[in-house]
This record gives C-alpha cells, structure tokens and sequence, in this order.
C-alpha cells in the first residue's frame, strides 16, 4: 500500500503552532508547579522517591529474598535448582558437604551452608521462585538496592533471610515426621 | 566371550531382525539371548532398575515388562498360517483372562524364532505404568534433599514412561533414613527400590555376601548382616549401581549436585592397575571419581581406596610458584621461561656421565620419553622409586605406581625399579654425580639425604608438593596431577591408556611434559613435538612395543602394548 503524502499547509510548514502545542503539556505543569505548589509525584505516589518510596503494585517482581518457615526455620535445603535455572548465574550456593549443620527444619537433612546472590548480576526474571520446590524463595518488593562496593552487592544467608521475612507454607518434612512417628513399626531415630 | 554366530529371525516393533541366539551373561558365558538384549541389539532400550549386564538376572523390579508374542502352533504341532500364507502371532495374554495383555520380564525371557516384541506398544506402555505407580507407593519423593536427583532411574522413567497422578491415597509407609550401613555407605531404606543390585554385586562379584533384605511386605529393607559393617574394599560401586538415591557415598553426601559436575575421562593413578574412571569436577576442583567401563582393564567397577584418594590434588602444600636460586641466593619466585634458561646453563656445564635423573613412575609416559632424551643427552643414570604394597585378587594391583611400566619401556627405571638409587647415592657421595634431576620424587625419603643433595652443583625440580628436595634444589618447577594434564599410563598387563585434563594447574604450575617440551629443546638443541600427540606418536615410533600405535589409535580404552616376541618378529624385514 502507498500512502499518499499530503502536502502540507502554510502553519503545518512554519511548524510553530506544533512547537506551541507541544509545550502546552509542559506549561501546564510549570504552572501548576509554580502558583499550586503541585506536583506529578506528589499527585500520583505522595511525594518524591527517595523521601517517599514507591509502593509496587502486587506481582511486582523485586530482589529475590530466601524467607524462613513459620517456625523461624531456614526453608532452603540446598538442592542447587535455583543456581542451575539462574540465567545471569547470580545465585550460588555451597552445599553443607558430609560434615555440615544439620537443617534447621527438623527432618529436612539438609540446608545450605552458605547462599549467594548477587544483586548486580541478578535480572529479576523470577525463575528461582517458580523452580524452588520448597517454597523458600521469593521476588519481594524492593526495587532500590544499594550499595559503596561490588562485594556489598552480594547478598550473603543471613541477610538473604533477614530481609526474607516469613512464609507460612507446606510443612512438608514436618509431615513426613509426624506420619513416621504414628508409625510403630518405624520409629524414626529421636532427633 | 562373543555372541555365538547361530541367529534367530524375530521382530522388534514390527522390524525384522537377526539376533544371536547365545550371548555372554554377565560371567562371560554364553546363555540363551534374553528379550532385554535383543532389544538393546535392535537399538530399543527397555526401562530396567534390577537387570545390570555384569550382574546376575534377578527379575524382580519388574520395570522392563514388555508385551509380546509367539507363532501360533496348532494341534498338529504345525505353525498357524494367516492368510497371505505368514504365520500367525499369537500375543501373550494372562491364561484366565484372555482380553487382558500378559507381559514377561524382558531381562530373563528368551528369545524363541519368530518371536515378536512391542516394546513401545500400548500394552507395554501401560504395565510401565503401573509398575512404577507401584515403585512409588512408598517412596518419599525427597528430590530436594537426595544427593542421586539428576543421575536417578526413579526420576528418568518416571518422566518417560510415569503418570504424573498416584491413586494410591493412603498414608506412605516410612523406613529407617540415613543409615549408617559402613564407613563408607549411607543407606535410605524408604528410597529403596528393592532391586538386589548391591545385594547380588557384593555377593557375586566381591565374595563378601553382607547384604540382605529384612522384614516383610512394604517393610522389606536392605540392611547388612547383624552386628556386622558393610566395609569391604568395594563397597563404593553399590553406590553407582543403585538405580535410586538408597545408597549413597557419605563422601560425596550433600556436597554438590551431579548436574554441575564436568566429567573427564581419566585413569585411577592409585597403582598399577589403572582402572578406567571418569572425574567429576567443577571450577578447578574434584568431587568424585566413579569407574568408566573397561572390559580390558576394570569392568565397570574399582575400589574405595583408589576412589577416595583425590584430595592430594588439592593439598594446601601444593607448589604454585616457580623458583630459582642464583648464586647462592636463596630461592626466589621467577618466570618459567628463565627458570629453564638457569637450569639449562647449570647443567650445560655438568660434564657427561656426571648427573642422574631420579623420575618418578607417577608420570606420564609421554613426559618419561622426553626424560629420557634428556637423560641420553647427558648420559645420565636414571631411575624410579618403587612402591611395593598389597593386592587383591579383584582389582587392587600391589604395585602402587601407576606407570612403572611406562618407566621400564622408556628404559627410565632400572630392570629392578629402584635399584639404581643406591648407586647413585654413592656417586654424589664419592663426587662422581654433580647434578641430579628429580621428578616428582622426595629423595631425601629414598636413600638420597639432604646431606647428600647439599654436595650436588646443581639440583632441578619438578614437583607437585614442597618438600626437603624441593627446598634444597636451585631450580624448582612445579608440577601438574594427572587431571590437570593430558597424557598416558602403561598399566600392569602393558595396556596404554589415555587420561584427560579436568581444569588447569594451580598458579604457575604447568604439565610437566610442557617444562620438558622447552627444556629438551633448549638442552639437546633438536626439536620436540609441541603437543603430547605429538609426543606420543613419536615415542610410539621409538618404541617396538608401541609399534602401530598413535594417541588417536589408542581411543577410549586403550591397546595392548605388543609382546617382545611379536615386536621382534614386526622388526625384521
């Protein structure tokens, strides 16, 4: 298809009329700025950013965070999907090894030794979340993460899950427990 | 054992096939051909956890179920024809039932002529199915926590042949967990699926019949004989056998998941048996070793001990930096490059006859040839230290080098290894020797003191680990371990096998072969192949007993060196 160029009339061809009306947008708010004392941020989120942080809207896909069970316990038992499925290889876990900690959560086995995010190389795509068979991390709502060096942009265990908070899910292992308990044939060793 | 030349005509998913009638069970003996093998021969894989080809048949995972069926005969013993004058199959179906499909194992069914095998029809699929339906009644789906997720049979035929709904709605039945079965062995009774593979192989091929199975129905477990350890020498193959994450190596518990682990084809340097294995490796550092098949050398198995022993790698006492003492300074951190040059002007000033060369029969052969142009270059006395221990009768060889023969056909070793070093203790001592080379040897332990080493010229090293010759040499060049190098080991049957590199030395730690390769061509002035196939090719047309072979030829599992008598009889025109 051909589009057929018009021409143009005298005011299209001075162009002032279109810079004018351009600006109509702009004046608007330099007078509302002004004379109201109103402003874009203020109407929409109360204020400007850093004084007044942004409220993300639900979904929001922010730093990904390791939480707790509802027993304070470390959900995470170190099964490395997170780190396999990671694109940007942000994430990176050591593994307890024979000698470890046990898992906080009792009957778990296992749970990282240390876990490793770092929050430059980290794209927010949300796969560790929709990988993580135990429900133990999660995209949470920041969205400004700061930091004076490289090394403080990777976030460690424990401030992973001091910033994680809590997340009351599965009690899976719990589960496992407490049906092996009933059993009399088993019972399994007192932990 | 080869397959017997007699076939027999039969179908496999429609496809008309000839198969040998006798084929090697997993003694070596030839047994009718079972429906599994026939399958593996027509390129058809059947799902099994029981069935291993070096183990004996148990048939009782019932996973390879498959449907088949058999020419119909009548009364007069006389084959069924169909119409178009083919025979007519008569497809298995239960006695009682006759609607319903009657599969047979697979792995102990054989084949008879004119049998046919659906091993992709509907029947089949669904007997899949259900068998592992049944498989995972009790099982705990703990895939987070289990160290065989990604290398596990439950995982892989669940996918490719499961459902992904159970109906089983009762509660699981829960079994002993983390048992200490041996000091090896962790065991975890609810992943258990029963097969008897690790019963069977400590049993049958290990003679140390420790395992079995207790109590009854859902509670069957495997547990070792009471009030005794599962602590044999061989414990660690049960691990590679189990098909699920039931036995599990407490080495290797919890430390890495396999699906990150890079595997290299290598070769145990533990001793001299030089059993075939595969590194399993990640940024620079091992996790395990695990037996790569090798008819010729190990089957498909290999010991704890050599198993374990990769730490060394590893060692905080590694060498990383590459030294040179110049007049009489003590030594110092320098570059590879005039470290050789400093060697190569020491010793160019050592009169001939007066310097000995003490390899060591851990190197690769490729790097005792060139030692060994070195040495004729200075006609130098050569040899290895011997390390005599203790064999078995399974795999376990009592030479605990793993090249000695590599050193004795390169003509480094003396014919009785280590005899030599006595020799030339007396030589530096009366002041005949001037210069010694050491590869990968302490000598201070072997009869060469550090008084003696103090009387030397000049004394070069090439190590992997400090130690008092080390400190007392002017030269030091450090040195790689076999996964972090390319090259060959001759083991005790004279087989010359290939190992490959995992990940780089630490610090400037390079392959011997590679000091060697810019060391003989400064030292001798005549040129030296620039890579270890190189290397090789040319040592092999050195060598009679290497007549015919190149890096290339000697592929995954290595050749057989050629007997003297047979190189001799090669030799004559």
């Amino acid at each position: 298809m051909i589009v057929e160029r018009k021409p143009l009339n005298l005011a299209e061809r001075l162009y002032i009329p279109a810079v004018a009306n351009g600006f109509k947008v702009t004046w608007r708010h330099f007078k509302r700025t002004l004379f109201e004392g109103r402003t874009a941020a203020g109407d929409t989120a109360g204020g400007f950013h850093p004084e007044v942080p942004w409220r993300v809207g639900e979904g929001y896909r922010g730093a990904p965070y390791l939480v707790r069970d509802q027993d304070g316990a470390t959900k995470c038992v170190s099964c490395q999907l997170c780190e396999f499925v990671c694109p940007p290889k942000a994430i990176r876990i050591t593994p307890p090894g024979p000698d470890g900690a046990p898992a906080d959560r009792r009957n778990a086995e296992k749970m990282p030794r240390e876990f490793e995010i770092n929050m430059l190389r980290c794209i927010f795509c949300g796969y560790c979340q929709e990988v993580c068979p135990e429900e133990a991390i999660f995209l949470q709502r920041d969205y400004s993460l700061s930091g004076t060096s490289r090394a403080e942009m990777i976030y460690d265990k424990e401030k992973l899950l001091a910033l994680g908070g809590a997340h009351a899910g599965l009690r899976k292992w719990k589960q496992k427990e407490d049906e092996a308990r009933a059993q009399e044939a088993f019972p399994p060793a007192a932990s | 054992m080869a397959p017997s030349a007699e076939t027999i005509r039969i179908k496999i998913d429609g496809r008309e096939l000839d198969v040998p009638k006798l084929m090697p069970d997993w003694q070596g003996k030839l047994q009718p051909t079972t429906m599994l093998q026939a399958c593996r021969l027509a390129g058809v894989e059947v799902p099994h956890y029981c069935y291993h080809p070096r183990l004996p048949v148990a048939g009782n995972c019932r996973m390879c179920l498959v449907e088949f069926g058999t020419p119909m005969v009548g009364p007069d013993r006389k084959p069924v024809l169909a119409e178009d004058g083919s025979p007519k199959i008569a497809r298995s179906v239960l006695p009682y039932e006759p609607g319903t499909p009657r599969g047979a194992i697979a792995c102990a069914t054989p084949i008879s002529p004119g049998m046919e095998i659906y091993p992709n029809s509907a029947a089949t699929r669904q007997m899949r199915e259900a068998v592992l339906e049944s498989l995972l009644i009790n099982h705990p789906l703990d895939c987070p926590v289990c160290d065989q997720a990604g290398e596990c049979k439950l995982q892989e035929y669940s996918v490719e042949h499961g459902q992904a709904a159970s109906t089983f709605v009762e509660t699981k039945v829960h079994k002993p967990k983390a048992v200490d079965l041996g000091p090896r062995i962790m065991l975890d009774d609810e992943r258990c699926v029963l097969c008897t593979r690790c019963i069977r192989f400590t049993r049958d091929l290990v003679g140390d019949d420790r395992l079995g199975i207790v109590n009854r129905g859902s509670y069957n477990s495997i547990a070792a004989y009471p009030g005794s350890r599962f602590e044999n020498n061989y414990t660690l193959n049960t691990v590679d056998l189990c098909p699920v994450g039931a036995l599990t190596s407490k080495d290797f518990r919890f430390q890495m998941r396999v699906w990150f682990l890079k595997e290299t084809k290598s070769v145990c340097p533990s001793c001299a048996t030089g059993c075939n294995i595969t590194i399993w490796s990640r940024e620079g550092r091992i996790h395990r070793y695990t037996p790569r098949d090798n008819d010729a050398v190990n089957a498909s198995w290999m010991c704890d001990q050599g198993r374990l022993n990769f730490r060394w790698v590893a060692r905080a006492d590694r060498l990383t930096e590459v030294r040179v003492a110049r007049d009489g300074a003590p030594l110092q951190r320098t570059t590879g490059p005039s470290a050789l040059q400093e060697a190569v002007a020491r010793l160019g000033r050592v009169p001939k006859g007066a310097l000995a060369l003490v390899a060591s029969a851990r190197l690769a052969t490729e790097e005792l040839w060139l030692l060994r142009r070195l040495a004729a270059h200075f006609e130098a006395v050569t040899d290895v230290v011997d390390r005599p221990g203790t064999g078995d009768a399974l795999l376990v060889s009592a030479d605990k080098n793993p090249n000695l023969n590599g050193a004795r056909l390169t003509g480094i070793a003396a014919d009785a290894p280590g005899s030599r070093l006595a020799a030339i203790a007396q030589g530096i001592s009366a002041g005949r020797i001037r210069a010694l080379i050491v590869f990968g040897e302490d000598v201070t332990r072997h009869g060469i003191g550090a008084e003696l080493l103090a009387k030397l010229d000049t004394l070069v090293v090439c190590d992997l680990f400090e130690s008092e010759t080390a400190r007392r040499a002017q030269v030091v060049l450090p040195g790689a371990a076999p996964a972090e190098k390319r090259g060959t080991f001759v083991n005790t049957k004279g087989r010359v096998q290939r190992f490959w590199k995992a990940f780089d030395a630490p610090g400037d730690a390079r392959p011997e072969l590679e000091w060697l390769q810019d060391w003989v061509a400064a030292q001798t002035g005549a040129p030296v192949p620039a890579t270890v196939e190189g290397v090789f090719d040319e040592m092999a047309r050195g060598l009679p007993a290497m007549a015919g072979m190149s890096w290339a030829k000697l592929g995954d599992l290595g050749l057989p060196l050629i007997p003297p008598a047979a190189a001799a009889e090669g030799s004559k025109p």
